[in-house]
């Protein structure tokens, strides 16, 4: 009888391994993203409120620009612009920046709205406290408005975590190409396919429902 | 520093060609939004009204859209379903996947929206005699548009972005276009700089006129 090779073979156990390796990556990869990213929304969201006038013209427009290009264009753009200018980067560390800046233009929104909810009287009084700029934004700003805007950070925080799957494009293994990866080896898509999609539901979905119930306890 | 040699030439001389897969983008993410608006007025009222399977299956749907990636649910549509033997051409993978997608953000919106009409609303046009139908689409249903308009003009403008990524299932819109251009030439920086460009317009003319047709529907 004739040997006959296959080219695909079955979905094993190590393969599961291989995919909670990959959802490893995804999370790194975000985690970094909406770290890097947090902060410098933060930053340029008190711009963005402090500096009125100067901020809608200039800044602005910039971050809108990362607002209304798709993802995945910015991803590669950015990724073959780099060597133009003499850079070097692996898919992760030009995935960190261009998910960084994207977190950011989005964050920078929720923050001017979390310090525009904290009313001028509670300030002032705050300053007439005694308290000087920086403490009246530490002790005051912070935790009212980063309360009122808690929910809405979250949600930015999962769409980063759930766009982070574009930067396969880029060649980076995360969960998704993973997931490519294995179904052209098992011809298996189904079966594969919707264990990636319950991991991203399984961290997705308890951290928007909790952040859900919060939205709803602090606003009784 | 720039080792590097723009090539604009053959860029501008594909305008035409990318300016038609604009439109193609366009055309997906109006009839996505279309029928996403249509399915998720039907599973908002479903999770608000009905119980049993049905509010079920509109709450595992409105949950998996909002929680797994975009990219996800298009290999979905794409692969997942090529293994069942529901093979779909990919204009159909993207138009299915996208208005599944924004199907299910639109449906939480929706039920906000229908959450903040009153009660008394329903029950004042029933006892003048209106059929539970003209309730709906003469007084509740033009309170709710009101309220989710400008939801709905955010998700058309998401809609926008995600059909970008039609391009990894092979689909010729905008990026799709551009990638195929760009392989032939190597172009590839210069080329997606022009997309972006284009993106950015396309969002912008969206919102203007989004803006302009506010201002003709909510005069009053």
């Amino acid at each position: 009888m004739e040997p006959t090779i296959s080219f695909f073979s079955g979905f094993q156990l190590s393969d599961l391994w291989y995919l909670a390796e990959a959802a490893w990556r995804t999370l790194l990869i975000s985690a970094c993203a909406i770290a890097i990213g947090t902060t410098l929304g933060a930053v340029f969201g008190w711009m963005l409120y402090e500096g009125k006038l100067a901020a809608t013209l200039t800044l602005n427009p910039i971050l809108d620009v990362f607002r209304s290009v798709p993802l995945i264009i910015q991803l590669v753009l950015f990724y073959n612009f780099a060597p133009i200018i003499g850079l070097n980067l692996d898919p992760f560390m030009s995935g960190v920046v261009i998910l960084s800046i994207y977190c950011a233009s989005l964050v920078a929104n929720v923050a001017r709205g979390g310090m525009e909810a904290v009313g001028k009287p509670m300030r002032r009084a705050a300053r007439s406290l005694g308290m000087s700029y920086w403490q009246d934004l530490r002790h005051v700003v912070l935790p009212i408005g980063g309360r009122a805007v808690f929910p809405s950070w979250v949600g930015v925080a999962l769409g980063v975590m759930k766009d982070s799957a574009l930067v396969s494009v880029l060649g980076y293994i995360e969960l998704l190409k993973a997931s490519q990866i294995l179904v052209t080896r098992t011809q298996e898509p189904l079966l594969i396919l919707t264990i990636a999609g319950a991991f991203y539901f399984a961290l997705s979905y308890p951290i928007s429902r909790y952040a859900a119930a919060l939205e709803q306890r602090w606003s009784t | 520093m720039f080792d590097y040699n723009f090539h604009w030439r053959p860029v501008l001389k594909n305008i035409p060609d990318l300016l038609e897969a604009a439109a193609v983008t366009l055309q997906v993410a109006v009839i996505s939004m279309v029928i996403g608006i249509l399915i998720g007025l039907v599973l908002a009222l479903t999770r608000m009204h009905l119980s049993g399977p049905a509010r079920w299956i509109a709450s595992t749907w409105v949950e998996v859209a909002r929680n797994t990636p975009a990219l996800f649910q298009l290999f979905f549509f794409g692969f997942g379903l090529g293994a069942m033997g529901v093979h779909l051409s990919p204009y159909v993978i993207v138009v299915s996947a996208l208005s599944f997608n924004c199907a299910g953000y639109l449906a939480e919106n929706f039920r906000g929206g229908f959450q903040a009409i009153p009660t008394t609303q329903f029950r004042a046009a029933r006892s003048l005699g209106m059929t539970v139908w003209q309730s709906y689409t003469r007084i509740i249903i033009p309170q709710v548009f009101r309220i989710v308009y400008h939801p709905i003009t955010n998700q058309m403008v998401w809609a926008v972005l995600m059909s970008s990524l039609g391009m990894l299932v092979g689909f010729r819109e905008l990026s799709g276009e551009t990638q195929a251009l760009a392989s032939r030439t190597y172009r590839i920086f210069e080329y997606f700089a022009v997309t972006a460009v284009i993106y950015y317009a396309v969002v912008k003319i969206i919102l203007a006129g989004s803006r302009l047709l506010a201002m003709r529907l909510f005069r009053y």
